[in-house]
């Protein structure tokens, strides 16, 4: 079967004055239909510009991208992008941001109100519906972004490093959320994150990368599900890979 | 039980705060008592001091006034020439904000044009607009064009150049949401960039209110022969100080009622503001 994103000789620079600064270098990557891919990196090298490219958000300076086979030059409504930052339209309440990609596709305002209602219950914010997400706290925000993310419907999800600023507890508890929405779902999920244990919880495949977008590890990840974090701390297959993983971001630093 | 976990965190913590009418108002009554008490003192001193600390020709007294305030108004003059002065200002704000909107959201968007216009319109911007007020009257006369004009030119830069600010400091994330959504151009303008800017088109209207009042009253005072600035001139004139100061009562409470509008608009400005931010 042929991957849903396939990423050939990727190459971005970004210009500043007189200067191309580098951020991904023939960057090659394929992810396959339904599977939870966790691409775990330092800052600095090229996740977020990875993703940025998968989104149709920014142009490559050479390379192509692909979605199922189609070159990818614009963002897609079947792809759904959760952003590092908050992007929540501050003027809108939780209700109506969760609206909004349901708004843009047209969809009669009954059914847009009982789905966002239905969302706003799946990710436990109920409650919440008429707060502007300035009287939220992050990890609200996280989960109302999440919410609008899912209201559109994707096919396949972008995630950047999206609980890296919250709690242990609430990420572990998000982490939790976003697997079981994964699951069942067919939905393809390429997550991006700086946590090596983040990355060994969620995904099936973990892609190391190193300076400039190399491909330091690439590793499938049997560890059976549901991962408990507290037992698989002491797993010795998921210790293994943990030093593994912590071996490769090392080396890829160099 | 992670059910019973979630309720307790994640429901709005909503407590009744029991407060007296003191507790509440108190603060509000003190200031407003104080406001009436600070004007009562300055008017009692005014009107005793009039004739033996000060010569009465120059600082007129209280009295007096409140005498030519009722003298004007039963002729017909008070009302007839603050009509007027009201009309240029509604007028001027009209049309200097809809010009400022209008062309604040199309230079903002065409942002090479703005480059090469940027200089020339804070040039423009950096004239006093008194110095306009020749010019004006050789081209509309003294009549109420050349005050509603004066006063839209002023409001005009003033909205122009909060417009644009507010439409080119749209956080670019937004923008990108709803693209991701799979929204177009008209879609990023409509959902985004409209209401992204309606602080910095707000704030521009709000600062420029008292500036309309300013600039109607300076095209009176230069060339007219009606409305308060004239009413202002026409005293001096005579050496009638009272009558001076009767225009300057008036003009005063204008200024306040536009005041108030003022802060009914930040009220709106502030909704979506956090809610410590509000009081």
């Amino acid at each position: 079967m042929s991957p849903v994103l396939r990423m050939r000789n990727l190459s971005k620079q970004f210009v500043k004055d007189d200067k191309g600064i580098v951020a991904l270098r023939d960057f090659d990557l394929d992810v396959a239909e339904g599977g939870f891919v966790s691409v775990l990196g330092r800052s600095g090298c090229g996740k977020s510009t990875v993703l940025n490219l998968l989104a149709g958000l920014i142009p490559p300076t050479s390379g192509d991208v692909f979605y199922r086979e189609q070159p990818i030059s614009r963002p897609r409504v079947e792809v759904g992008y959760l952003t590092q930052s908050d992007t929540l339209m501050p003027w809108r309440d939780v209700r109506r941001n969760i609206e909004m990609p349901m708004e843009l596709k047209k969809v009669p305002a009954r059914e847009r109100r009982e789905r966002a209602a239905e969302l706003i219950e799946r990710v436990g914010l109920g409650g919440f519906e008429r707060h502007y997400p300035r009287e939220l706290s992050g990890g609200m925000r996280r989960r109302v972004g999440l919410a609008r993310m899912l209201a559109g419907d994707p096919e396949t999800l972008l995630m950047d490093e999206p609980f890296g600023a919250l709690d242990a507890q609430l990420r572990a508890e998000l982490q939790k959320e976003l697997l079981r929405l994964w699951q069942g779902s067919g939905q393809t999920v390429v997550f991006v994150t700086h946590d090596i244990e983040e990355a060994l919880l969620l995904g099936d495949r973990v892609v190391v990368l190193g300076r400039l977008g190399r491909v330091v590890l690439d590793e499938a990840i049997d560890l059976p599900r549901p991962r408990d974090p507290d037992e698989m701390r002491v797993d010795t297959r998921f210790v293994a890979l943990h030093r593994r993983l912590t071996d490769a971001l090392r080396e890829g630093a160099r | 039980m992670s059910a019973d976990v979630k309720e307790v965190e994640d429901a709005p913590q909503v407590v009744p705060i029991e407060r007296s009418f003191w507790g509440r108002y108190g603060a509000r009554i003190s200031v407003w008592a104080a406001r009436v008490v600070l004007v009562a003192v300055v008017l009692l001193v005014w009107q005793w001091a009039a004739d033996r600390w000060f010569d009465v020709i120059f600082t007129s007294r209280p009295s007096e006034i409140w005498d030519r305030l009722v003298e004007w108004q039963q002729d017909g003059i008070l009302w007839s020439n603050t009509w007027v002065t009201i009309q240029e200002i509604i007028y001027g704000f009209a049309v200097g904000a809809a010009a400022g909107v209008l062309s604040g959201f199309v230079l903002a968007s065409a942002t090479l044009l703005y480059r090469v216009l940027d200089p020339f319109v804070m040039a423009l911007y950096s004239i006093p607009k008194v110095a306009l007020a020749p010019l004006f009257i050789v081209w509309f006369g003294i009549g109420m064009h050349m005050k509603v004009l004066l006063a839209a030119a002023t409001v005009f830069f003033l909205v122009f150049l909060n417009t644009v600010a507010g439409v080119r400091e749209v956080d670019r994330g937004l923008i990108d949401a709803v693209r991701l959504m799979g929204g177009g151009r008209w879609h990023v303008t409509l959902k985004v960039v409209l209401p992204a800017s309606m602080t910095g088109v707000l704030t521009g209207l709000k600062v420029a209110i008292p500036y309309a009042l300013i600039g109607a009253v300076i095209g009176e005072l230069v060339a007219s022969n009606r409305g308060l600035g004239y009413l202002i001139n026409d005293a001096a004139a005579q050496f009638d100080t009272a009558g001076v100061f009767a225009t300057l009562v008036v003009l005063s409470v204008i200024a306040a009622v536009l005041n108030l509008l003022v802060g009914l608009l930040d009220r709106r400005l502030s909704r979506w503001k956090p809610l410590e931010a509000r009081r």
